[in-house]
């Protein structure tokens, strides 16, 4: 576990929908490069907080600081910095998964780096369909498609909510042994349920904690 | 910014091409709303000004049945967030802005060689006049759907809230594009419609303006 050049703080980060309290006074701080793991029961929140930290949603107070070698990351940058997986992120399955890859490279501006595609693809089993078009998939390959889309640009910060949902053993080990790769380089934030996802975890945020 | 935004206007294209969700309902609309107002007309001869106020009422409703497809798309295949998380809300406005453009411009050139085809009355005297005219109502219309159709593609009952939300936007727009069409089929000069000309340069830069200001906070839960 080695000190991050990126850091992810929250400070006494609260979210209500309407009046309902779905956690309050968070604090929190990743700056070494490993696993942390965000658990709490259904509607405590793992989601809502991974959003937060990803920028796509705003805390009802509080606020979350990313900095790279000490340099806050301006919010409209910070979409370079990050891998995100989840179950609700869709690809566009009119595309194949190259050609999904090849423009999501394109739009973030960033070089579409083949041998590495060509690696990922590989390590998601998924070199052989490439040329398919995403709609064609298993809900399992679209999980696993979702890990290259999350991991193709380098990520610094890789947040993962509920990573082996659809997947078969084959598929969560494959996940497990790239997340404890990932983990010597950068930060990977995990939310989930699962005892075998919070095992890889050092330290764990319990939700449940945070709820009045 | 640019090359990202040209990227993703190039990803809407290819999308477009293979899915036919804003092409294929504005082609139809085109289609059904001249046919019913030439049904209708029949024989009769209608006067020059009417003319030009049906131009853009056709373009006004094909523009409210096609151009929220940029964003309400992306929200129906659950793929906003895919986008939040590969481009910053500015790439994303200019990307989505310039595809409703091309695809603006595309449309009301097919609704004008229509319309110059099969209407006698639809006569320019003073092309260059509707040229600019075409242009700068083009680039109002094109902005005004963009950000129209980011605002409700996060609400419930987009069908009905999309014109409901464009009526009173587009208002100033499409009466000032009215009267410059009436200008133009009787031959008005250009320093006669300055101050409508100026009306739509205005509306353009205050549309696109807002736009800006407002995408960040529209485009994030």
């Amino acid at each position: 576990m080695s000190t991050s050049q990126y850091s992810t703080q929250g400070d006494s980060i609260s979210k209500n929908f309407g009046r309902r309290v779905i956690f309050k006074n968070l604090s929190f701080q990743f700056d070494k490069n490993d696993v942390y793991g965000i658990s709490g029961p259904n509607g405590s929140g793992k989601s809502t907080l991974i959003k937060i930290i990803a920028g796509i949603n705003s805390p009802t107070s509080g606020k979350i600081n990313h900095k790279n070698n000490q340099k806050e990351i301006i919010p409209e940058k910070l979409h370079n910095y990050l891998g995100f997986v989840s179950p609700y992120l869709v690809l566009y399955e009119e595309f194949s998964a190259w050609e999904n890859l090849e423009q999501f490279a394109n739009i973030r501006d960033v070089k579409f780096n083949k041998e590495k595609i060509e690696l990922l693809l590989n390590d998601f089993l998924l070199y052989d369909r490439k040329d398919d078009l995403v709609k064609t998939y298993s809900s399992g390959m679209k999980q696993r498609m979702k890990f290259i889309f999350a991991l193709m640009h380098s990520p610094k910060l890789i947040l993962l909510d509920e990573p082996t949902s659809n997947l078969d053993d084959e598929g969560k080990n494959t996940v497990y042994k790239i997340v404890k790769r990932e983990a010597e380089e950068n930060i990977v934030i995990i939310a989930s349920n699962e005892k075998s996802d919070l095992a890889l975890c050092s330290e764990t945020i319990m939700l449940e904690k945070f709820k009045v | 910014m640019k090359s990202k935004a040209f990227a993703l206007f190039l990803k809407d294209f290819r999308s477009e091409l293979r899915t036919r969700y804003a092409v294929n309902s504005l082609a139809m609309f085109i289609i059904v709303a001249i046919s019913v107002i030439l049904f209708s007309i029949g024989q009769e001869k209608i006067p020059q000004n009417l003319t030009g106020g049906l131009f853009w009422v056709v373009i006004f409703f094909s523009a409210m049945s096609g151009l929220a497809r940029a964003f309400v798309s992306e929200e129906e295949r659950g793929t906003s967030l895919t986008l939040q998380l590969i481009a910053s809300p500015s790439t994303v406005f200019t990307g989505k802005l310039l595809f409703n453009l091309i695809l603006v411009f595309i449309m009301n050139i097919i609704i004008a060689l229509l319309y110059s085809a099969l209407f006698e009355a639809f006569v320019i005297l003073n092309f260059y006049l509707f040229l600019v005219t075409f242009i700068l109502s083009n680039i109002g219309l094109a902005v005004s759907s963009t950000i129209i159709a980011a605002i409700i593609s996060k609400a419930g009952s987009k069908g009905t809230l999309y014109p409901v939300l464009s009526f009173p936007i587009l208002l100033p727009l499409i009466l000032t594009s009215v009267q410059l069409t009436s200008a133009c089929m009787v031959g008005t000069t250009f320093g006669e419609s300055s101050i409508n000309l100026a009306v739509l340069v205005c509306y353009d830069v205050i549309m696109l303006t807002a736009s800006y200001m407002l995408f960040d906070f529209i485009w994030k839960d």
